[in-house]
């Protein structure tokens, strides 16, 4: 494999000379957001296995990808992320109950129910873009968004996050030739997590890495310590940098590990060799950010103690809240369709509230999801 | 004969052609050691070796473009999408290749494969995991489009669909997989593409309908004999491409009363060329318009699929409606 960068050593030690060039508060910050996540993917956990959600993803292991990258990224700058990202919306200050709300489905989430859980889509406080199911679609979107930046003369940095399957995609070829023929603003973050559901890396690509790949586009690359937030942290802020300067897009490799299944239907212990998830439980990313803060004076075992309490508490306190609003109104399945709901929507819309007056209202079911 | 849901009665189907056939081979997202995110596939990688049954790659056009080749160079392959509606990526595969091998070439060179793919609502899938694009499909010239709805044609039909010379896209009702039963006769046999089944005779009403939908409106068509004594001739399409257009005008016939079930949207549905064909050469049998239940003209929604997905309340209101015109 290519040179990797790392800064900080599994027992929180950083690289003789490195300056994080992040304030107390901001290093405090980033660790509290992945425990944030820790936190929302416990909860979402219980949540789904009661049958009070039904879907979730988790992401075990690799929260300092996430939360590093979106570090390196200004409030003006567009997110164009995966649904194993949230990190990045939390991180910028979108508040878990708006996750909790999309999770629910409910009449609050931004999506009006209508995505499955983990489908976010926020614009404020910064663009973290409307997540679509079907791997790799948004890159492109990210090239044309970074394009539409690039000739109104801003200096918007366009991030987009995807998977190593995603590096299998339409979207993957077609979002890195483009941008590095325009010189794009755009930030690509391959999160190379081990597996794409249960196919392994070795079977996604026969390249030495994923990083590479962007050579053959004609553009430079990275391959960083994904569980590394300092080192995730310093190459999106690099790319970032040349993208702003118009010296093009950059592509990224984040070599983490998903260390649990890929949603919580999979059981990843049919496919997943238990030494390998034994050997990245040594690199645990949040382990070895607190290990840093520690050895930092910046944190006791009793103020992380309490910390985790409290972001536990935060996202307890999102999830009652979502549970407790409403389902999504009928209406909503007519609207946002078009821009103005056209005559036949509008009488098909008309047809389902007659019918529930007359016959009842529908079944709700018990559909279960499986992947 | 074993009592089978229908998705052991697809990995039934695949064990036997590929027993039988050593040109069968099954690929796609997830389908080798996991076995399918549905479990369509388990075990066969484990029986019949990873050159039978193997992974590939994250790409639909990919999956289905190596089939083509494979198909004209001698195998038998069983693509599967992991959900329909990531189908699109392969659009082009299917349509402008899959579909006019046979054609552009005069017949030199063909394409004899077999994509399945689980399609529909139910699973709570919202916008991505729900849809049911038949009527993209069978649009096109070319491909095959097959729906079973029980257990026993889902095998039949599989294995009929595998030994067809031209390329076949097998829809799986994956509301079905695991909530219908049924026998399902051991070893090889084939249900031919290109018939209809008869699930219920009647003489009141006609209901046309195929996959997941078959069972909603044997429902509502209970409810309507109990509820109203009227008596309606249920038919599950099962092949949409190429569709047995005389069995269905005589269906029509029976009664002069049509209505026709997808979940699919309405407009320029599957339904849409049903109420034609009707409309064309039976109109004067009929003693009422035909009446579609579908699912609505938008996307599908997550948290109100339930209030999309067309149910035996909407099927029964239909019924009476044409019943009563
Ligand atoms: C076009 C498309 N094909 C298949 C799927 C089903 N699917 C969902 S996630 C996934 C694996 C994605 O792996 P990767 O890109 O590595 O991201 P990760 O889940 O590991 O974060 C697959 C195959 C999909 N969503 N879209």
């Amino acid at each position: 494999m290519t040179d990797m960068l790392t800064v900080l050593a599994p027992d929180g030690a950083t690289k003789k000379g490195f300056e994080a060039g992040l304030p107390d508060e901001e290093l405090l910050h980033c660790y509290r957001t992945m425990l944030l996540v820790r936190s929302f993917d416990e909860i979402c956990l219980k949540l789904q296995r009661a049958g009070r959600i039904g879907f979730s993803i988790p992401n075990l292991g690799i929260e300092a990808t996430q939360v590093g990258a979106a570090s390196a990224l200004r409030k003006t700058d567009w997110i164009f992320p995966s649904y194993r990202d949230f990190g990045m919306a939390l991180y910028h200050g979108i508040p878990a109950v708006e996750m909790m709300h999309n999770m629910f489905g409910n009449a609050e989430d931004s999506a009006k129910g209508r995505q499955m859980p983990v489908h976010f889509s926020f614009v404020e406080p910064i663009h973290f873009y409307s997540i679509s199911s079907p791997i790799g679609t948004h890159l492109p979107h990210a090239v044309g968004a970074a394009h539409a930046s690039k000739l109104r003369g801003e200096d918007t940095v366009h991030l987009v996050s995807f998977g190593d399957g995603g590096t299998s995609s339409l979207g993957f070829h077609s979002g890195l030739n483009f941008a590095a023929v325009w010189k794009s603003p755009v930030v690509f973050l391959c999160q190379n997590n081990g597996y794409a559901i249960s196919c392994p890396s070795e079977q996604q690509t026969a390249s030495d890495g994923y990083a590479v790949k962007a050579e053959a586009y004609g553009m430079p690359h990275a391959t960083v310590d994904g569980n590394d937030l300092f080192a995730v942290r310093q190459a999106v802020l690099e790319a970032a940098e040349r993208a702003r300067r118009g010296e093009g897009p950059t592509l990224i490799e984040a070599v983490t590990f998903r260390m649990g299944g890929h949603s919580t239907s999979d059981d990843p212990t049919k496919y997943v060799p238990a030494e390998l998830v034994e050997e990245w439980r040594q690199k645990d990313p949040v382990d070895r950010f607190r290990r840093f803060l520690e050895r930092k004076g910046l944190m006791t075992p009793e103020q992380d103690e309490a910390m985790r309490a409290d972001t536990l508490a935060e996202i307890d306190r999102a999830a009652k809240a979502a549970e407790a609003t409403a389902a999504p109104g009928l209406e909503t399945i007519f609207s946002d369709v078009f821009a103005e709901v056209p005559d036949h929507i509008r009488k098909q819309g008309e047809f389902l509230f007659d019918l529930s007056q007359r016959r009842g209202e529908a079944d709700a079911g018990d559909g279960e999801f499986p992947l | 004969m074993a009592n089978l849901t229908l998705i052991q009665a697809v990995n039934d189907g695949l064990r036997t052609v590929m027993k039988a056939d050593d040109s069968v081979v099954v690929f796609g997202e997830d389908v080798g050691p996991k076995g399918g995110v549905f479990l369509a596939t388990e075990g066969l990688t484990a029986d019949f070796g990873e050159s039978r049954c193997f992974d590939t790659p994250l790409s639909e056009d990919g999956i289905i473009g190596t089939a083509v080749g494979m198909a004209m160079n001698g195998l038998r392959p069983v693509a599967e999408i992991q959900f329909q509606d990531f189908i699109f990526p392969a659009f082009d595969q299917i349509v402008s290749e899959a579909a006019k091998l046979r054609y552009r070439s005069g017949g030199q060179y063909t394409a004899p494969m077999v994509i399945r793919t689980p399609y529909g609502g139910g699973i709570r899938g919202g916008l991505y995991h729900s849809q049911s694009g038949e009527a993209y499909f069978a649009h096109t010239a070319g491909l095959k489009v097959v729906i079973p709805s029980t257990p026993h044609d889902a095998k039949g039909l599989l294995i009929a669909s595998i030994q067809d010379p031209d390329p076949v896209l097998f829809m799986e009702p994956k509301a079905l997989y695991r909530s219908v039963k049924g026998e399902v006769p051991e070893g090889e046999y084939t249900v031919d593409l290109s018939t209809l089944r008869t699930v219920r005779e009647g003489g009141d009403v006609t209901i046309y309908c195929y996959g997941a939908m078959v069972p909603v409106v044997e429902r509502a068509a209970a409810q309507a004999a109990e509820q109203r004594g009227i008596d309606c001739l249920v038919v599950d399409l099962r092949t949409l491409m190429p569709l047995d257009e005389e069995g269905v005008l005589e269906a029509a016939k029976q009664t002069g009363r049509v209505v026709v079930v997808h979940e699919a949207p309405r407009f320029c549905g599957y339904g849409a060329e049903i109420s034609a064909l009707i409309a064309e050469h039976c109109i004067e049998y009929m003693e009422a318009p035909v009446r579609r239940v579908t699912g609505f003209d938008t996307p599908f929604p997550n948290t109100l699929e339930h209030h999309y997905l067309p149910d035996d309340r909407r099927v029964l209101d239909a019924i009476e409606s044409v019943y009563d015109f």
